[in-house]
């Protein structure tokens, strides 16, 4: 399988009130097509700076970007021209963000919105489309994301959708420019435990359909096993350990990955909590 | 690898070094500084103090600005930059006084109605509504004639109108903050009202009031100057800024220093306090975020 | 035999809803409809639910915060009193949110004791005593939230809480804004402060891990009502509602040993179904089953 994207030695630095500090430090990872790779670590572990980094959304300064190469279809995406990049943004390497509740504008309806993107990124591409037929495939991609009413959804505003109708469009409006890379952010975790289990695994199935490699970013071991096959643990900036889901999770080789595993509570019972129930004093 | 030095990272040390790095403040900060101590050291520091009063030197009237007068002369012959740097006293106290009148009993007003809301809330407010429908100015013209025009009076007339902009705000405040958690605990935990309007919420409201305070300084200045500018403020010999362009006015456009310069000085108080008040308010911005 | 400590009997709390031009009353928001659940001394009682399934509600009307509209709240088998400090105290979801940003960690543990008539050097003590309680160094006293993380605030929040020796303590979502290392050690914490303090607690949860391995019985909320109570090991090995169902088979789990524990829930339109779809299904096969008998 051809390597879609490829992170190497990434090292960046951010400057905030005269102090400089290292946030990343040589992050390496790879996406292949059609792959579905999960990128995991705790809060500060630099996994959103490393997504925003891949993204081009970091904002530099603070941010700086020290060392490393960001590779897509084999360019470097810090060395092309910033149009070049901005052609791929939304285009062939798209994300699904976090907060369904904040990331849709709430006085336009989701058809002027996917609409307005998709008419922004037929310009990026070069390509032609009139008003009929970006709401052709508006619609298209809410039906993609079993949307049961797509014209009526198109035509509502954001405050009258449910969070998980509303996580549904932000997918949708990944898919907009048919993109060969999808990266999500956290997916579900704003949202009930059963709404996020349906969008998690309308993310699998999307994803198996389109063909597309799906990067996800996420704090829950559990999401992992779920979606992921290969996974990269993060910490502290770096990457400590990867390696595929099932063989991370049954014999984990570093201490952290260890502990991490080892502080997820299980559904089946027999991880009490307490100094008397063994887990060794934590101060 | 050389250690480098470890600042310390208090937010005391943060909000100073992103005020340091504010232009807007920092020029604000030093035009309002300036000012202050201009006004203070007014006796001191200006070249010619006794012509703070009532002073005439015929022979020097209507000079244009020279190294003797930097801002020229009036018509009775005074030094124009000596009475400004005294105008800015009376002008100052002005506003210290309205705002140290207006900020607290509008704050209080509306802390209380935000807190207690019902019958409260819709007596305060509504009075709030009916004051904010009378236009300041008139109202302060209104006050000035049926009170002999005095600086205390001209405050007077100012402050009675001032403090409804402020529980506005401070009422818009007290019901975002009091939705919040931290307010449901103290509420819980058994403290008093005293305590919760004053300890938890309050606090929480001091940046926009300062930012507020800062602008409003601006305004109260230039109402100030309008008034004084109508005869019904400070009254001659005392200088005072708007009085000095409404009696230099007679003489555009040949004596342009005498009601320019003042109106300049006007213009450039009520600026600072405008730019610090902006720059206070990036500052805040951002650390609510 | 002692009461409860906490016995709630047909609590229920609706909301009016205001629509219309002069905001009529057009209708009832049922938050809360008929729960009824008992809580004895020293037990943990784990409350499961996702939004919108009163769990929040139940919380703000153990406190004394909004005010039933039938049924009965009984605390050691008296009814709730009226006091200035409520003897039910609640650790709050949002660690960020639940301490004043302006006040010191010191001033805000400090507020019951105030009201409690503790001041002065007693009060600096008791600060102390808290604090080291929660596992938190002295000196944090005179540090800011902001200057916490998120697991530190917490222990703030519960060293407040545990102030004055509630009665009860409700424990909303504690760490469901914490990573997982972090919630481990607060977990802890509850479990030893709960064992050395003789504590009850509530444990309002959507984590149904979690919820396992801290709660000795639980209630499945849904919609306002309890759907399914009992011990936590025979709820979650062999549920008996739909929603129970639902919600099991929904949880993401790292081991093959939790995913075979989890139900098996059939797809409707190659999805998995919201609880409104499955109850609806259910509904339908047992008209076709009572049909088919006749």
């Amino acid at each position: 399988m051809a390597g879609l994207l490829s992170v190497r030695d990434l090292s960046i630095e951010f400057t905030t009130y005269g102090q400089t500090n290292r946030v990343l430090h040589g992050v390496s990872l790879d996406v292949d097509a059609r792959a579905q790779i999960a990128l995991v670590g705790e809060s500060g572990s630099g996994k959103s700076v490393t997504m925003k980094a891949i993204m081009g959304l970091l904002r530099q300064p603070p941010a700086r970007i020290t060392g490393g190469s960001i590779l897509f279809d084999g360019q470097d995406l810090l060395t092309m021209p910033e149009s070049a990049r901005l052609a791929l943004r939304g285009t062939a390497m798209s994300m699904v963000f976090q907060d369904p509740m904040s990331s849709l504008n709430p006085v336009f309806t989701i058809e002027d919105q996917l609409g307005t993107i998709l008419k922004y990124a037929d310009r990026r591409l070069g390509r032609n489309r009139d008003r009929r037929g970006r709401r052709e495939r508006v619609l298209e991609v809410l039906d993609k994301v079993r949307m049961r009413e797509p014209e009526r959804v198109a035509a509502s505003y954001p405050v009258m959708l449910s969070g998980g109708m509303r996580q549904r469009v932000l997918i949708a409006m990944a898919l907009l420019s048919e993109p060969r890379l999808l990266i999500a952010d956290e997916p579900g975790t704003a949202l009930d435990v059963t709404t996020q289990a349906q969008i998690l695994r309308l993310l699998k199935d999307l994803v198996a359909a389109q063909g597309l490699a799906l990067l996800m970013i996420t704090h829950n071991l559990g999401v992992v096993r779920e979606t992921s096959d290969y996974v990269y643990v993060m910490h502290r900036g770096q990457v400590v350990e990867h390696g595929a889901t099932a063989a991370i999770f049954a014999a984990p080789k570093t201490d952290y990955t260890r502990d991490l595993i080892a502080a997820v509570p299980r559904l089946t019972g027999g991880s009490r909590y307490g100094s008397a129930a063994g887990r060794g004093a934590r101060a | 690898m050389t250690e480098r030095p470890v600042l310390p990272m208090t937010s005391g040390y943060q909000t100073w070094y992103r005020f340091s790095r504010n232009p807007t403040a920092l020029i604000g900060a030093t035009i309002v500084i300036l000012a202050v101590l201009a006004a203070l050291l007014a006796p001191w520091i200006t070249p010619y103090p006794d012509h703070a009063g009532a002073v005439v030197n015929f022979r020097a009237r209507h000079l244009p600005p020279s190294i003797e007068y930097w801002f020229g002369t009036d018509n009775v012959g005074r030094d124009q930059f000596t009475r400004c740097i005294f105008g800015l006293r009376v002008s100052l106290t002005l506003a210290f006084v309205v705002l140290a009148i207006a900020v607290p009993f509008g704050t209080i007003l509306g802390l209380l109605a935000g807190y207690f809301g019902g019958w409260t809330e819709i007596v305060i407010m509504r009075l709030t509504d009916i004051a904010l429908a009378i236009p300041p100015l008139v109202m302060a013209l209104a006050v000035a004639a049926v009170l002999t025009p005095s600086l205390v009076n001209a405050m007077l007339a100012i402050a009675i109108l001032w403090w409804t902009w402020h529980t506005r705000l401070v009422y818009s405040l007290t019901r975002q903050i009091r939705a919040q958690e931290f307010v449901e605990a103290a509420e819980t935990l058994g403290a008093s009202r005293f305590h919760i309007l004053f300890r938890e919420i309050l606090p929480n409201c001091v940046g926009p009031i300062a930012v507020k305070t800062s602008l409003d300084a601006g305004f109260v200045i230039l109402v100030g100057a309008s008034l004084s500018f109508l005869g019904l403020g400070i009254q001659p010999p005392t200088p005072d800024l708007g009085t000095m362009v409404a009696s230099g006015a007679a003489f555009l456009p040949d004596h342009w220093w005498e009601s320019v310069l003042p109106g300049a000085v006007i213009l450039i108080l009520a600026l600072g306090f405008n730019l610090l008040g902006d720059g206070l308010r990036d500052l805040f911005d951002v650390e609510d975020a | 035999m002692t009461a409860p400590v906490l016995e709630l009997r047909g609590l229920t709390k609706h909301f009016p809803r205001r629509g219309g031009f002069f905001g009529r009353v057009t209708g009832l928001v049922r938050a809360v409809e008929d729960v009824s659940l008992t809580i004895a001394r020293g037990e943990v009682y784990g409350l499961a639910g996702e939004s919108g399934s009163g769990k929040s509600t139940i919380a703000r009307m153990l406190m004394g915060l909004e005010v039933p509209t039938g049924g009965e709240i009984r605390l050691n088998g008296a009814p709730l009193p009226n006091r200035k400090i409520s003897p039910v105290q609640m650790v709050f979801q949002n660690p960020g949110a639940s301490l004043n940003p302006r006040r010191t960690v010191g001033q805000s543990v400090a507020v019951p004791l105030a009201v409690a008539g503790i001041a002065g050097a007693a009060q600096t003590a008791r600060v102390a005593e808290l604090l080291d309680m929660v596992r938190l160094p002295g000196d944090f006293a005179q540090r800011f939230p902001h200057e916490l993380s998120g697991g530190q605030k917490q222990r703030v929040a519960i060293a407040r809480a545990l102030a004055v020796t509630p009665e009860l303590l409700v424990l909303d979502e504690p760490t469901s804004a914490l990573d997982v290392s972090v919630q481990a050690r607060v977990m802890d914490l509850l479990v030893d402060l709960g064992q050395d303090l003789g504590l009850t607690y509530l444990f309002i949860s959507h984590d149904l891990s979690l919820m396992r391995n801290f709660a000795d019985r639980v209630g499945v909320l849904y919609q306002g009502r309890i759907v399914e109570t009992g011990p936590v090991a025979r709820v979650f090995e062999s549920p008996d509602n739909d929603y129970t169902r639902l919600l099991l088979a929904s949880v993401p789990v790292i081991s093959d040993e939790e995913a075979a524990l989890r139900p098996v829930i059939p797809m409707i339109d190659g999805e998995i179904p919201t609880a409104e779809a499955l109850m609806a299904l259910r509904r339908a096969e047992q008209d076709r089953t009572k049909e088919g008998r006749k």
